[in-house]
C-alpha cells in the first residue's frame, strides 16, 4: 500500500488527540448566572471590586457589543455559538484575600504541578542554567502568573521584581492600585470598538495579567503566565497589558492548557502591548488548548486579539506563537509601527491536525519612517484540517522607507488537509519596499524513505522533517520554550503518518 | 563462505505491473556483486524491494537477510539489522543540520538493536575519524542534510553514512550517476575502505566504468525482471564491448 494511502487510513483510524493536558480539577467555584447582559457585567465587576470607571469602560463596551455582528471572514466553520448559553465568570471558590502561595487552594496548586508549572519559587530558583555558558553559570528564573478560568490564583517573584521596579501582577489588582497606569492604557491599542470579540472581551474580562516596565529597566527574569481553563461551559476572556516604558526591555512568555470536553468551549483573550522610545518587548505564546477529538467534536474555539503599539522611536514588538491546539484559531498578533524607526516582528509555527481549523497570521502596519517588520510563518497542516495564514502588511502615506520581509511556508502531511495562504499588502507610498515569499510542499515519502533507511521510525522521520521545517521560529523563542515547543510539536502529530 | 543476501524466486508488482518476475541471486559475505541491465530492467525496483521502500507489492518468492525473513520486517528495522541503500538521488531535508541527522538515525539504530545510545564525545570522535579517513570536510556536516551540496558531495555523505552505521549490506544504487571522473574516484575509493571479510556489497550500474573502481567478485546482467546471465569481473567489459541488446532479444 502507497505510505500515502496508509497515513490518510492512519489518521482516520486513531484518536488524533494525543491530548495530555485533559484532566479536570475538583474544586468548588462560583459562577456568575447563565448568560450575558448589563446585570452580568456589573457582577463580574462587583466581584473584582472594581472603581466605577472600570464598570463604565465595561458598560460602554458591552452597549456597542450588542450592535456588533460576529465576523465571517475567517476561512473556518463552527456552529453558532449561543452566547447566552455560556458562564461569563467562574472563580475557585474562596472567601478572602490570598496573602501568600500557602492560601492558595492545593488542588489548584496540584493542577499546575500536573501541567508542569511550579509556582513554589524555590523550585523555580532550582531552575534550568543558561546554555550558553557565558561565565559562572547562572539561575535562570521565571516569574509566573497563572490564571485558573477567571482568576489569577498566585503570582510569584513579587518581591524581587518590586524591587527592580517592574510591576507584574493580575491586572484586577493593578485596576485597584495603578489605576492611573491602566486608565491611561487600557483599550489605547486594541480600543473597545475594534472587534466582535475583543468588545465583548472588554465587556466581561475577568482577569489576566498586567506588566509594566519602568525607564531603563530591564526586567531581571521572563514573565509568564499560564491559562488554564477549567469549569465547563464557561469562556474564558483573558486581557493582558503590557507596558515597557522608554529604554525598557521585557520578555513575557503566555502557556495555555484546558481539560478535555465534548462541548467546545469560548476563549476570547486580549493582549495589548505598548514600547515607548528605545523600548522592546518579545511576546511568546504556547498555545495547547483542547484541540477536540478525533470526530471534531469539543476543542477550544480561541478568538483573539493581540496587538501592539510600537509608539516610541526606535522601538521594537516581537510576537511568536506556537499554535497546536483549539479546534478553531483565529488570531492576528499585530504591529503597529507607529514610531520612526520602529519594528515589528512575528515567527509562527500554526500546527493543525484532526478536524483543527487554523486562520492565523499578521498585521505590520507601518506608520513612522523608516520602519521594518519580519514575518516568518510556518504553517503545518495534517489529518482533515485546514490552516490558512492572513496577513496584512500596510505602508500608510507618510511611512518613508517602509521595508517589510515575509517568508510564509506551507507543509502538507497527507491529503485530506488544506493550507492557505491570504496576503494584503498595501503600499501608499513609493518608498516602501516589501518582499514577500511563499512556498507550499509535501513531506514526501522519498523524504520520508530515506530517513527511515537510516533507521529512523516513521514519527521519528516526520518529527525531524518538521522541526527542520520550523526551526527558523523555534529559534526565537527562550530557550526553555524552545525545548518544550519541539516536543509539543511533535506530539501534536503523532499518529498523522502511517 | 556463508550468505548474507539470498533473493529467491522473487516477483514484485508495482500497481497492475510486474516488474521482476522470478528473479534470484545469493550474495555472500565479503563478496562485490555488480548488477548491470538496461534502463527498465529492475535493478533499481529490486535495490527498493530489499530496503523496504512502500510501494512496491511482493506476490512471490522471499529475502532473506542472514538467514532472517527481510520481507517480514519495517525498512527501519531492516535498517537496525544492517541493510544500507546508498541512494541515486540522495533527497534534501531543510533545517535538520547533517551532523544531527547522522546521530539521530544512529542512535535509533542502536536503540532497534538494544544497545545503549553514542555518548556525544564518543559519536563526535568516531565522525572526526571517518571524516579524516574519507577526507570530507566537517563543515559539510554543520549544513543541512544535503541540502547545497554538489552532486559528488550527496554521494559522499551517503559513503560517510555507510562508514558511520557499519551495515553488513551496502547496496549502491547508480552511484556514478551524476558524478565527473574525480568524483566517482572518491566516493568508490570510500567504497573500497569498506571492504572486509564480513560485509556484502551490491553495486548497481549502468557503465562498466565504475567497476573499474569498484572491482565486483560477480557480475549480473539483468533483462525484463531477470538475472539472465552471471560471470565474473570480465563479464562487465564483455558487455562494454557488445550492449545489452543481446540479451533484450533472450529474455522477449
Amino acid at each position: 500500500m502507497p505510505a500515502v494511502q496508509e497515513t490518510v487510513d492512519r489518521v482516520r483510524q486513531i484518536d488524533v488527540d494525543q491530548y495530555r493536558y485533559g484532566f479536570e480539577t475538583l474544586i468548588e467555584s462560583e459562577k456568575a448566572p447563565k448568560g450575558l447582559d448589563e446585570d452580568t457585567v456589573r457582577f463580574i465587576s462587583a466581584k473584582k471590586d472594581e472603581p466605577a470607571w472600570m464598570l463604565e469602560w465595561r458598560l460602554e463596551a458591552f452597549r456597542r457589543w450588542q450592535t456588533m455582528a460576529e465576523p465571517t471572514w475567517a476561512r473556518v466553520d463552527y456552529p453558532k455559538i449561543d452566547y447566552q448559553d455560556l458562564y461569563y465568570y467562574a472563580a475557585p471558590k474562596q472567601t478572602k484575600a490570598l496573602a501568600s502561595l500557602d492560601e492558595v487552594d492545593p488542588e489548584i496548586l496540584r493542577t499546575y504541578e500536573k501541567l508542569g508549572i511550579s509556582l513554589r519559587e524555590q523550585e523555580i530558583l532550582a531552575g534550568v542554567v543558561r546554555p550558553d555558558g557565558e561565565g559562572a553559570p547562572e539561575e535562570r528564573r521565571v516569574a509566573v502568573d497563572a490564571v485558573f478560568d477567571s482568576v489569577s490564583v498566585a503570582t510569584t517573584f513579587q518581591a524581587e521584581l518590586k524591587k527592580a521596579g517592574v510591576i507584574f501582577m493580575p491586572i484586577s489588582h493593578a485596576i485597584r492600585e495603578h489605576p492611573e497606569l491602566v486608565q491611561k492604557y487600557l483599550g489605547s491599542v486594541v480600543p473597545t470598538s475594534d472587534n466582535f470579540f475583543a468588545t465583548l472581551n472588554s465587556a466581561v474580562f475577568s482577569d489576566g495579567s498586567f506588566v509594566y516596565v519602568p525607564p531603563g529597566v530591564r526586567c531581571p527574569m521572563e514573565l509568564s503566565t499560564y491559562f488554564r481553563i477549567n469549569e465547563k461551559n464557561t469562556g474564558q476572556f483573558e486581557r493582558t497589558l503590557i507596558i515597557a516604558d522608554k529604554g525598557a526591555y521585557v520578555s513575557y512568555l503566555e502557556g495555555c492548557t484546558a481539560p478535555q470536553r465534548d462541548e467546545n468551549q469560548l476563549h476570547a483573550a486580549v493582549v495589548e502591548l505598548i514600547a515607548h522610545d528605545d523600548a522592546e518587548i518579545k511576546y511568546s505564546t504556547v498555545q495547547n488548548w483542547y484541540p477536540g477529538n478525533s470526530e471534531g467534536q469539543g476543542g477550544i474555539y480561541n478568538f483573539v486579539t493581540k496587538r501592539g503599539d510600537c509608539r516610541g522611536r526606535n522601538s521594537k514588538i516581537s510576537w511568536t506563537q506556537v499554535e497546536t491546539g483549539s479546534a478553531i484559531t483565529w488570531k492576528y498578533p499585530s504591529c503597529i509601527l507607529r514610531g520612526d524607526n520602529s519594528r515589528g516582528e512575528f515567527y509562527s509555527i500554526a500546527i493543525s491536525n484532526g478536524y483543527q481549523q487554523v486562520d492565523s497570521g499578521t498585521k505590520m502596519i507601518h506608520l513612522g519612517k523608516n520602519t521594518t517588520s519580519r514575518v516568518i510563518s510556518k504553517g503545518i497542516a495534517a489529518g482533515k484540517s485546514q490552516n490558512t495564514y492572513r496577513g496584512l502588511i500596510s505602508a500608510h502615506r507618510k511611512a518613508t522607507g517602509a521595508r517589510n520581509f515575509t517568508a510564509c511556508d506551507s507543509l502538507l502531511i497527507g491529503d485530506k488537509c488544506g493550507a492557505h495562504t491570504v496576503p494584503y499588502v498595501e503600499a501608499k507610498n513609493s518608498s516602501a519596499l516589501f518582499e514577500h515569499e511563499a512556498t507550499t510542499s509535501k513531506i514526501s515519502e522519498d523524504v520520508l524513505f530515506y530517513c527511515v533507511q537510516r533507521g529512523l521510525s516513521q514519527e521519528e522521520a516526520v518529527g525531524l522533517v518538521v522541526n527542520g521545517f520550523v526551526k527558523d521560529v523555534l529559534q526565537q523563542l527562550p530557550m526553555e520554550f524552545a525545548v518544550e515547543a519541539q516536543k509539543l510539536i511533535s506530539i501534536s502529530l503523532e499518529g498523522s503518518v502511517g | 563462505m556463508s550468505a548474507l543476501l539470498e533473493v529467491n524466486n522473487l516477483k514484485v508488482r508495482v500497481e497492475d505491473r510486474e516488474i521482476l518476475h522470478g528473479l534470484t541471486l545469493t550474495v555472500n559475505k565479503g563478496q562485490v556483486h555488480a548488477i548491470m541491465g538496461p534502463n527498465g530492467s529492475g535493478k533499481s525496483t529490486l535495490s527498493h524491494v530489499i530496503a523496504g521502500k512502500p510501494g512496491y507489492e511482493v506476490t512471490d518468492g522471499e529475502i532473506l537477510f542472514e538467514g532472517d525473513d527481510l520481507l517480514a520486517m519495517e525498512p527501519d528495522e531492516r535498517a537496525a539489522k544492517g541493510v544500507f541503500l546508498a541512494f541515486q538521488y540522495p533527497v534534501e531535508i531543510p533545517g535538520v543540520a547533517t551532523m544531527n541527522f547522522l546521530r539521530t538515525a544512529l542512535n535509533a539504530q542502536r536503540k532497534a538493536r538494544g544497545e545503549a545510545e553514542m555518548s556525544t564525545p564518543d559519536f563526535l570522535k568516531k565522525v572526526r575519524e571517518v571524516c579524516t579517513r574519507l577526507n570530507i570536510p566537517q563543515d559539510m556536516l554543520k549544513r543541512g542534510v544535503n541540502v547545497g551540496f554538489s552532486g559528488g558531495e550527496k554521494k559522499r555523505n551517503e559513503v560517510l553514512q555507510m562508514a558511520l552505521f557499519e551495515p553488513s549490506l551496502c547496496i549502491l544504487d547508480e552511484m556514478d550517476s551524476g558524478l565527473d571522473i574525480d568524483a566517482l574516484r572518491i566516493a568508490a575509493d570510500g567504497v573500497n575502505a569498506l571492504r572486509t571479510p564480513d560485509r556484502g556489497f551490491v553495486v548497481i550500474t549502468h557503465y562498466q566504468r565504475l567497476l573499474n573502481y569498484i572491482v565486483p567478485d560477480v557480475v549480473h546482467v539483468m533483462s525484463h525482471g531477470r538475472v539472465v546471465k552471471s560471470g565474473g569481473k570480465e563479464l562487465a567489459l564483455e558487455l562494454e564491448e557488445s550492449g545489452y541488446a543481446q540479451f533484450e532479444d533472450k529474455a522477449a
